[in-house]
Protein backbone atom coordinates (compact mmCIF):
# COMPACT_ATOMS: atom_id res chain seq x y z
CA UNK A 1 0.00 0.00 0.00
CA UNK A 2 1.11 3.85 -1.04
CA UNK A 3 0.08 6.97 -0.24
CA UNK A 4 -0.34 8.73 -3.09
CA UNK A 5 -1.19 11.87 -1.40
CA UNK A 6 -1.47 14.17 1.66
CA UNK A 7 -3.26 17.23 2.60
CA UNK A 8 -3.38 18.92 5.99
CA UNK A 9 -6.43 20.73 6.83
CA UNK A 10 -6.74 23.15 9.63
CA UNK A 11 -10.00 22.01 11.87
CA UNK A 12 -9.76 25.44 13.97
CA UNK A 13 -13.30 26.65 13.78
CA UNK A 14 -16.57 25.44 12.58
CA UNK A 15 -16.55 27.06 9.31
CA UNK A 16 -13.53 24.64 8.75
CA UNK A 17 -15.55 21.28 9.24
CA UNK A 18 -17.66 22.57 6.31
CA UNK A 19 -14.33 23.46 4.71
CA UNK A 20 -13.15 19.57 6.14
CA UNK A 21 -16.85 18.05 4.27
CA UNK A 22 -16.23 19.52 0.90
CA UNK A 23 -12.55 18.62 0.67
CA UNK A 24 -13.21 14.85 1.88
CA UNK A 25 -16.03 15.09 -0.87
CA UNK A 26 -13.76 15.66 -3.33
CA UNK A 27 -11.24 13.29 -2.14
CA UNK A 28 -13.48 10.50 -2.23
CA UNK A 29 -15.05 11.64 -5.19
CA UNK A 30 -12.05 11.32 -7.41
CA UNK A 31 -11.18 7.87 -5.55
CA UNK A 32 -14.22 6.58 -7.19
CA UNK A 33 -15.66 6.42 -4.20
CA UNK A 34 -20.40 5.59 -4.44
CA UNK A 35 -22.29 7.93 -3.65
CA UNK A 36 -22.96 5.92 -0.27
CA UNK A 37 -19.24 5.57 0.74
CA UNK A 38 -18.69 8.99 -0.03
CA UNK A 39 -21.27 10.58 2.25
CA UNK A 40 -20.24 7.87 4.94
CA UNK A 41 -16.71 9.05 5.12
CA UNK A 42 -17.77 12.86 4.78
CA UNK A 43 -20.59 12.23 7.59
CA UNK A 44 -17.60 10.33 9.60
CA UNK A 45 -15.19 13.16 9.08
CA UNK A 46 -17.63 15.88 9.81
CA UNK A 47 -18.04 14.35 13.71
CA UNK A 48 -14.78 14.02 14.09
CA UNK A 49 -13.62 17.48 13.11
CA UNK A 50 -16.63 18.71 15.07
CA UNK A 51 -15.17 17.02 18.23
CA UNK A 52 -11.49 18.15 17.18
CA UNK A 53 -12.82 21.59 17.72
CA UNK A 54 -15.64 21.48 20.47
CA UNK A 55 -13.52 18.85 22.98
CA UNK A 56 -9.70 19.22 21.83
CA UNK A 57 -9.83 22.99 21.30
CA UNK A 58 -8.79 22.56 17.28
CA UNK A 59 -6.17 20.90 15.68
CA UNK A 60 -5.74 19.65 12.11
CA UNK A 61 -6.68 16.81 9.63
CA UNK A 62 -4.04 14.89 8.01
CA UNK A 63 -6.44 13.35 4.94
CA UNK A 64 -4.09 10.73 2.51
CA UNK A 65 -4.96 9.20 -0.28
CA UNK A 66 -4.27 5.02 -0.16
CA UNK A 67 -3.32 3.14 -3.06
CA UNK A 68 -2.94 -0.76 -2.78
CA UNK A 69 -5.31 -3.41 -3.71
CA UNK A 70 -8.21 -0.96 -3.20
CA UNK A 71 -8.01 2.87 -3.13
CA UNK A 72 -8.55 4.04 0.32
CA UNK A 73 -8.68 7.29 1.91
CA UNK A 74 -7.09 7.89 5.60
CA UNK A 75 -7.90 11.14 7.94
CA UNK A 76 -6.35 11.41 10.90
CA UNK A 77 -7.57 14.19 13.59
CA UNK A 78 -5.14 15.39 15.87
CA UNK A 79 -5.28 17.74 18.32
CA UNK A 80 -3.55 18.49 21.66
CA UNK A 81 -6.27 19.15 23.27
CA UNK A 82 -7.27 17.40 27.46
CA UNK A 83 -7.34 13.77 26.28
CA UNK A 84 -9.73 10.80 27.14
CA UNK A 85 -9.90 9.65 30.07
CA UNK A 86 -11.71 7.05 29.42
CA UNK A 87 -12.04 5.75 25.28
CA UNK A 88 -14.66 2.55 26.07
CA UNK A 89 -16.53 4.82 27.60
CA UNK A 90 -16.28 7.87 25.21
CA UNK A 91 -17.17 5.21 22.33
CA UNK A 92 -20.58 4.11 24.04
CA UNK A 93 -23.12 6.02 22.31
CA UNK A 94 -25.02 8.69 23.72
CA UNK A 95 -21.86 8.93 26.09
CA UNK A 96 -21.09 12.72 25.88
CA UNK A 97 -18.98 15.41 28.46
CA UNK A 98 -20.48 17.92 26.21
CA UNK A 99 -23.91 19.13 24.74
CA UNK A 100 -24.05 16.52 22.02
CA UNK A 101 -25.97 13.41 21.12
CA UNK A 102 -22.77 11.06 22.01
CA UNK A 103 -23.27 10.02 18.57
CA UNK A 104 -19.98 11.17 17.53
CA UNK A 105 -16.82 8.65 17.94
CA UNK A 106 -19.01 5.50 17.89
CA UNK A 107 -21.07 6.81 14.89
CA UNK A 108 -17.74 7.57 12.82
CA UNK A 109 -16.32 4.20 13.63
CA UNK A 110 -19.70 2.56 12.29
CA UNK A 111 -19.38 4.41 9.16
CA UNK A 112 -15.34 3.59 8.38
CA UNK A 113 -13.67 0.61 7.32
CA UNK A 114 -10.97 1.02 9.95
CA UNK A 115 -10.78 3.04 13.05
CA UNK A 116 -8.45 3.94 15.30
CA UNK A 117 -8.05 6.35 18.83
CA UNK A 118 -4.80 7.29 20.63
CA UNK A 119 -5.58 9.37 23.49
CA UNK A 120 -4.62 10.03 27.12
CA UNK A 121 -5.62 12.51 30.02
CA UNK A 122 -3.11 15.78 28.56
CA UNK A 123 -2.03 14.20 25.93
CA UNK A 124 -4.89 15.16 22.75
CA UNK A 125 -6.45 12.78 21.04
CA UNK A 126 -5.55 11.54 17.61
CA UNK A 127 -8.23 9.18 16.05
CA UNK A 128 -7.67 8.17 12.50
CA UNK A 129 -10.09 6.66 10.08
CA UNK A 130 -9.87 4.37 7.00
CA UNK A 131 -12.17 3.81 4.48
CA UNK A 132 -11.76 1.69 1.69
CA UNK A 133 -12.92 1.51 -2.01
CA UNK B 1 -24.21 36.93 8.92
CA UNK B 2 -25.63 34.70 6.32
CA UNK B 3 -29.35 33.46 7.16
CA UNK B 4 -31.14 30.31 5.62
CA UNK B 5 -34.72 32.17 4.62
CA UNK B 6 -38.08 31.30 5.92
CA UNK B 7 -41.28 31.56 3.42
CA UNK B 8 -44.74 31.93 4.70
CA UNK B 9 -47.19 30.04 2.22
CA UNK B 10 -50.81 30.21 3.33
CA UNK B 11 -50.86 28.85 7.77
CA UNK B 12 -47.30 26.63 7.00
CA UNK B 13 -43.88 28.08 6.83
CA UNK B 14 -41.13 26.47 3.93
CA UNK B 15 -37.37 26.48 4.31
CA UNK B 16 -35.14 25.07 1.52
CA UNK B 17 -31.89 24.55 2.97
CA UNK B 18 -29.19 24.93 0.31
CA UNK B 19 -25.90 25.79 1.45
CA UNK B 20 -23.62 22.97 3.54
CA UNK B 21 -24.37 24.36 6.94
CA UNK B 22 -22.25 25.45 9.44
CA UNK B 23 -22.79 24.47 13.69
CA UNK B 24 -23.88 27.89 13.82
CA UNK B 25 -26.04 28.33 11.15
CA UNK B 26 -28.28 25.53 11.85
CA UNK B 27 -28.92 27.26 15.13
CA UNK B 28 -29.85 30.30 13.98
CA UNK B 29 -32.24 28.38 11.82
CA UNK B 30 -33.80 26.79 14.66
CA UNK B 31 -33.90 30.29 16.96
CA UNK B 32 -35.49 31.96 13.45
CA UNK B 33 -37.82 29.43 13.01
CA UNK B 34 -39.69 29.08 16.19
CA UNK B 35 -39.69 32.70 16.13
CA UNK B 36 -41.62 32.58 13.03
CA UNK B 37 -43.87 30.36 13.84
CA UNK B 38 -44.87 32.22 17.29
CA UNK B 39 -45.26 35.59 14.92
CA UNK B 40 -47.33 34.33 12.28
CA UNK B 41 -49.22 31.82 13.98
CA UNK B 42 -47.89 28.98 11.47
CA UNK B 43 -49.60 25.50 12.00
CA UNK B 44 -46.89 23.64 9.72
CA UNK B 45 -43.62 23.92 8.69
CA UNK B 46 -42.17 22.06 5.91
CA UNK B 47 -38.37 21.75 4.96
CA UNK B 48 -36.32 20.52 2.47
CA UNK B 49 -33.39 18.87 2.57
CA UNK B 50 -32.71 17.77 -0.83
CA UNK B 51 -29.89 19.97 -1.70
CA UNK B 52 -27.88 18.66 1.29
CA UNK B 53 -25.57 16.36 0.69
CA UNK B 54 -25.24 15.01 4.68
CA UNK B 55 -26.82 14.88 7.43
CA UNK B 56 -24.80 14.82 10.56
CA UNK B 57 -25.46 14.32 14.39
CA UNK B 58 -25.69 18.31 14.82
CA UNK B 59 -27.50 18.78 11.85
CA UNK B 60 -30.02 15.83 12.72
CA UNK B 61 -30.13 16.67 16.58
CA UNK B 62 -30.97 20.29 14.91
CA UNK B 63 -34.02 19.00 12.72
CA UNK B 64 -35.42 16.81 16.30
CA UNK B 65 -34.96 19.86 17.86
CA UNK B 66 -37.19 22.11 15.28
CA UNK B 67 -40.29 18.91 14.86
CA UNK B 68 -40.28 18.95 18.72
CA UNK B 69 -40.57 23.40 19.50
CA UNK B 70 -42.87 23.66 16.49
CA UNK B 71 -45.01 20.76 18.19
CA UNK B 72 -44.66 22.26 21.30
CA UNK B 73 -45.69 25.53 19.26
CA UNK B 74 -48.85 23.67 17.87
CA UNK B 75 -47.44 23.29 14.54
CA UNK B 76 -46.76 20.32 12.87
CA UNK B 77 -42.90 19.95 11.16
CA UNK B 78 -42.23 17.61 8.12
CA UNK B 79 -39.03 16.95 6.87
CA UNK B 80 -38.83 16.33 2.99
CA UNK B 81 -36.27 15.44 -0.20
CA UNK B 82 -33.66 13.53 2.31
CA UNK B 83 -31.63 11.54 -0.51
CA UNK B 84 -31.09 7.94 -0.15
CA UNK B 85 -27.30 7.81 0.77
CA UNK B 86 -28.08 10.74 3.48
CA UNK B 87 -30.84 8.18 4.76
CA UNK B 88 -28.63 5.54 4.46
CA UNK B 89 -25.58 7.12 6.79
CA UNK B 90 -28.12 8.90 8.80
CA UNK B 91 -29.12 5.00 10.02
CA UNK B 92 -25.92 3.48 10.33
CA UNK B 93 -24.81 6.93 12.60
CA UNK B 94 -27.16 5.69 14.54
CA UNK B 95 -30.18 8.75 13.99
CA UNK B 96 -33.53 7.95 12.96
CA UNK B 97 -35.11 11.08 13.78
CA UNK B 98 -37.27 9.78 15.94
CA UNK B 99 -40.64 12.59 16.58
CA UNK B 100 -39.26 14.02 12.83
CA UNK B 101 -42.49 13.23 10.13
CA UNK B 102 -40.90 12.77 6.65
CA UNK B 103 -41.95 13.00 3.00
CA UNK B 104 -40.31 11.97 -0.01
CA UNK B 105 -41.09 15.34 -1.86
CA UNK B 106 -42.36 18.72 -1.11
CA UNK B 107 -45.74 18.28 -2.63
CA UNK B 108 -46.24 15.08 -0.44
CA UNK B 109 -44.88 16.99 2.42
CA UNK B 110 -47.25 19.63 2.02
CA UNK B 111 -50.07 16.83 2.03
CA UNK B 112 -48.74 15.40 5.05
CA UNK B 113 -49.03 19.28 6.90
CA UNK B 114 -52.61 19.58 5.25
CA UNK B 115 -54.19 16.44 6.40
CA UNK B 116 -52.60 17.02 9.76
CA UNK B 117 -53.91 20.61 10.12
CA UNK B 118 -57.34 19.56 8.69
CA UNK B 119 -57.52 16.42 10.66
CA UNK B 120 -56.60 18.19 13.98
CA UNK B 121 -59.34 20.98 13.15
CA UNK B 122 -62.11 18.26 12.73
CA UNK B 123 -61.63 16.94 16.49
CA UNK B 124 -61.94 20.34 17.89
CA UNK B 125 -65.08 21.14 15.88
CA UNK B 126 -66.27 17.32 17.10
CA UNK B 127 -65.96 18.63 20.94
CA UNK B 128 -67.52 21.94 20.46
CA UNK B 129 -70.39 21.18 18.75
Amino acid sequence: MTVVSTENVPVMTEPDVVAVRRRVREAAAQLGFSLVDQTKVVTAASELARNTIIYGGGGHMLMERLNGPRNGLRLTFKDDGPGIADITMALRDGFTTGSGLGLGLGGAKRLCSEFDIISAPGAGTKVTITRWK
Amino acid sequence: MEKIPILKMGGFLLVTIQVDMHDQLAMALQDDLTQMISQTEARGVLIDISSLEIVDSFIGRMLANIAAMSRVLDAQTVVVGMQPAVAITLVELGLSLPGVRTALNVDAGMDVLRSSVNGARGIYDGRIH
